[in-house]
């Protein structure tokens, strides 16, 4: 590994090099192979739709992942590039005939790529500095709440965004969800009630963005389950899920997190694990099982029961504790709500009929479906940050669709979903309100 | 190595944001779905209009530069592969349906719509555009035309050569030529879009298509029929021809590709049984209800042990979804697909498929059998992995065995994907020598520089 960090590296020392690098990079073989190219990724994918471009496609990134495996040509940053430049929405995988595990040899493509290439300096700052000490996360947040009422104005009321008070190459144009005035752990630091006749404990996880920009939809689930009496274990300090990490191919802050997630979840009994983000869910319970054989078997065992036990909140409320009923819409009254399908709760997890059946629990909204409900919304995480212009064109078609419904709201089951589409409706304009399918549910009980 | 002024010169008239020079860019442009080797383009370039696409064409011709044009690269021949490098010329920023004419019944498509987009504005306006490839919902119909590619609806409403009324197109020179009308007659000159549809690209650069649109046919109605008998099953496909009955569509799915599907879809196929026939009959409602009552007839008469007709459209989705997802549910067995399209005169349906089984057999590789059994053209799809380079010889050797097979039937090699590369060195036994070397004789007087997509469907020399 010696010539791996070797940075007078010259034509001659490119040759190991390469080698090394095919060499961590055949355990994806078997499973690249199993694409049969037949193009079919082209009809379900965001990033093809705006840019035409065969390597924004999957078929495209497993070609070039290919191409490197097989020493085709010598370009891993040109791979790594492209690779990066991808919402990981897993509308492909969903899709795809030949049932390639897509989203898994991206991620550990990215993990192999990132390990050989090093990764950029911002994103260690972020990543390692920040994001993998959740304690120093909390804190950061609190003083960029401090900067945040210097910088920026509110855009739009109804939907309660912020933008650049003057021209910000960081902000950009940019109508986003302001961090809280107070996150939930300040609110409310650690949870441990019983039972009571749901007869189900669950492990809540709050996830990041919830507990910093949304802090009330940690609260309405809260509220929820102590309606329906489920006992809820909330440990103090808990952070991130890892996929910012994982998704950067950072895999030491990636295992770090998981780590320290294990030893809090061990200090109590639960039934489930759920969460309110389609993202933390479809992370701990898809992701983390991909991956944990790289920290240890013991690791590996603790993580396949975790996922096996994660839901998400709507799944959870549906099929396990039952629905409270609302009664009869009234059609004179009742607020139209469309929904937006996340990518990582239909196309990951598989659940779609939940959220829906949560919204339509609730006599004063009527379910109305716009084009496209599982059309990925255009954020991607880090994908947004890097990607902006792209990531809005994506974001302006989702807009475009929840306009096309006619609907005042729109529900969707995450918060990332929730930032991005707050954005795209807030820069146009729009009064559409932005919530969470429990949210609709809580304003029931 | 393209010379700088050159690039310079595309960057200008492409804008440099269409112009593609990075090596991983050019490896995405390197295969497409057949299974064959990639060969990297040494170029990329996507015009985004008429005067630019003519352009492009015209300075290839000047540099010798090899020349291939790629719609969505779903080619199961090897059409798009860049064999001898030069450039990929990208079509899918020629994206625009340019007119749909409810009153004279047509439409004008630049070669970068895709399928199933103009299909669906199409249906919009209560028109009907037949031709369905499997790859419809991402294959353009620059690509269709090039390879006049078939689907599902072959044996009743045709194929995409059916539907060209007219094209207008650049020759290896960049100038117009126009062939055809938007006329349902048209007399005037030599049919050179008969000539070009099929064509693959060797010929000239599509630049507009004139498509024929039909009415939309009233009502359907699927069935399907459970065979214990394979040959029972093909002696119905054969009966239901023979007794001038046309139906939309009639597939076939033998019990290998059965099998595959249930296990995947859990649909509730019957996997003992040896093959299935799945029916659609459609038109107007008096004629559907015929057709159908005569084709169930048919296959209890001739020995179908059982019999359902979809009650609404709900089971006719059902019905179909099964057939759609055969390539899948195949697919999902092995690494390596390879899906033939040798195509026997329908009334030989019988013999090629027992010919099938026994190639199967042996050279002792797993093949499911699927397709167009109405119109001749089945889809033997071999199961493999590429990397075994024993079983790979085998598989090489049954497909030439199927090839020969459906040619002394008086079949064809290929009744929708194409010759490509992949079956160009077999096209002599279809055609004959003679036939070939007419053909590279027009090749070279329409292309003297052999640019347009060289060594495609007639192989390497241009002499011989």
């Amino acid at each position: 590994m010696a010539v791996l960090n070797d940075k007078r590296l010259n034509e001659e020392d490119e040759m190991p090099k390469i080698k090394a690098l095919t060499k961590l990079m055949q355990e994806l073989e078997d499973q690249l192979v199993v694409c049969m190219r037949c193009g079919m990724c082209q009809a379900v994918c965001p990033l093809f739709r705006e840019t035409g471009l065969e390597a924004d496609v999957a078929r495209g990134k497993l070609a070039l992942l290919d191409g490197l495996l097989q020493e085709m040509f010598k370009d891993p940053q040109g791979v790594y590039d492209r690779l990066n430049k991808c919402l990981l929405c897993g509308s492909c995988a969903a899709n795809c005939p030949s049932g390639v595990s897509v989203l898994e040899i991206f991620i550990k493509a990215r993990a192999i790529l990132t390990g050989f290439m090093g990764l950029s300096p911002a994103r260690k700052l972020i990543l390692r500095g920040m994001l993998s000490r959740p304690e120093i996360f909390d804190r950061a947040a609190e003083w960029g709440l401090k900067f945040q009422k210097i910088f920026t104005r509110p855009a739009n009321e109804i939907i309660g965004t912020s933008c650049a008070r003057f021209v910000s190459p960081l902000l950009k144009d940019r109508h986003f969800m302001p961090l809280a005035t107070v996150p939930f752990h300040r609110q409310t630091a650690s949870l441990n009630t019983d039972k009571g006749r749901s007869g189900l404990k669950v492990f809540f996880f709050v996830g990041c963005l919830i507990d910093k920009i949304f802090p009330q939809l940690a609260q309405d689930v809260i509220d929820v389950l102590n309606y329906h009496e489920v006992g809820v274990f909330m440990p103090q300090k808990q952070g991130c899920c890892g996929i910012p990490a994982i998704s950067s191919g950072d895999l030491k802050t990636f295992n770090r997190l998981v780590r320290y997630h294990l030893e809090i979840f061990d200090a109590e009994k639960f039934d489930y694990m759920v969460t309110a983000c389609a993202t933390c869910t479809s992370t701990i319970k898809k992701i983390w099982p991909m991956m944990a054989d790289k920290i240890s078997d013991s690791i590996q065992t603790k993580v396949d029961e975790i996922a096996q036990k994660t839901l998400d909140i709507s799944q959870l409320l549906v099929s396990k504790v039952g629905l409270e009923k609302g009664g009869i819409e009234d059609s004179n009254t009742a607020v139209d709500v469309t929904f937006h399908d996340p990518c990582h709760l239909k196309k990951s997890l598989g659940v779609a009929a939940e959220p829906r059946a949560l919204i339509n629990a609730n006599p004063a909204y009527r379910l109305k479906e716009m084009p496209e409900a599982d059309w990925c919304c255009g954020l991607g995480g880090s994908f947004n940050l890097q990607h902006y212009k792209l990531s809005s064109n994506i974001g302006k078609l989702k807009r475009d669709y929840i306009k096309a419904s006619g609907c005042s709201v729109v529900a969707t089951g995450c918060p990332a979903c929730m930032l991005q589409i707050s954005d795209m409706m807030s820069r146009s304009a729009d009064k559409i309100v932005v919530k969470h399918p429990v949210e609709i549910y809580r304003e029931l009980l | 190595m393209i010379n700088p002024a050159l690039l310079r010169e595309f960057q200008t008239v492409l804008g440099a944001e269409n112009v593609f020079t990075d090596q991983a860019d050019l490896l995405t442009y390197s295969y497409d779905a057949a299974v064959l080797a990639a060969v990297v383009p040494a170029l990329a370039l996507r015009p985004v209009d008429s005067e630019s696409l003519s352009r492009v064409v015209r300075l290839c011709n000047e540099n010798q530069l090899p020349l291939t044009v790629r719609g969505a690269g779903t080619n199961l021949s090897g059409g798009t592969i860049p064999i001898r490098g030069g450039v990929v010329l990208l079509t899918n920023a020629l994206d625009k349906i340019l007119e749909i004419n409810s009153e004279d019944m047509y439409a004008i498509v630049q070669p970068g719509v895709v399928t199933a987009k103009l299909a669906a504005a199409v249906e919009a306006k209560g028109l009907f555009y037949p031709p369905d490839p499997g790859s419809q919902a991402v294959s353009t119909l620059g690509g269709n035309v090039a390879e006049n590619a078939g689907g599902l609806r072959g044996l009743k409403y045709g194929v995409t050569r059916d539907y060209v009324m007219g094209l207008q197109f650049f020759n290896a020179e960049g100038e117009s030529i126009k062939t055809g009308s938007k006329t349902v007659k048209c007399a005037t000159g030599y049919n050179l879009a008969g000539l070009l549809v099929g064509s693959e690209g060797t010929l000239g650069v599509f630049n507009e298509i004139t498509l024929k649109l039909i009415p939309p046919p009233a009502r359907q109605k699927a069935m399907f029929a459970v065979f214990n008998d394979m040959d029972r099953a093909s002696e119905t496909v054969a009966a239901v021809i023979a007794h001038r009955i046309v139906p939309a569509t009639l597939e076939f799915m033998d019990n290998f590709t059965i099998r595959a599907v249930e296990d995947f879809s859990r649909a509730g196929l019957p996997v003992d049984a040896a093959a299935l026939l799945l029916i659609e009959v459609d038109g107007h409602p008096a004629q559907v209800e015929e057709d159908a009552g005569k084709v169930e007839y048919l296959c209890r008469k001739i020995g179908a042990d059982s019999i359902r007709v979809a009650k609404d459209a709900a089971e006719r989705d059902k019905v179909w979804a099964a057939r759609r997802s055969a390539l899948s549910a195949l697919a999902k067995l092995k690494p390596t697909v390879v899906l033939e399209d040798a195509t026997v005169p329908r009334s030989k349906i019988p013999e090629m498929v027992r010919a099938i089984q026994d190639i199967s057999k042996q050279c002792d590789i797993s093949i499911g059998t699927f397709g167009h059994a109405g119109d001749g053209n089945l889809h033997p799809t071999i199961l493999t992995d590429r990397r075994d380079k024993e079983e790979w010889e085998r598989v090489e050797a049954a497909i030439e065995t199927i090839f020969d097979k459906a040619l002394s039937l008086g079949g064809t090699l290929s009744g929708e994907h194409g010759t490509g590369i992949a079956k160009s060195c077999f096209l002599e036994k279809e055609t004959g020598l003679a036939t070939i070397r007419y053909s590279r004789r027009i090749k070279a007087a329409m292309d003297p520089n052999n640019i347009l997509n060289p060594e495609k469907i007639i192989g390497y020399s241009n002499t011989r």
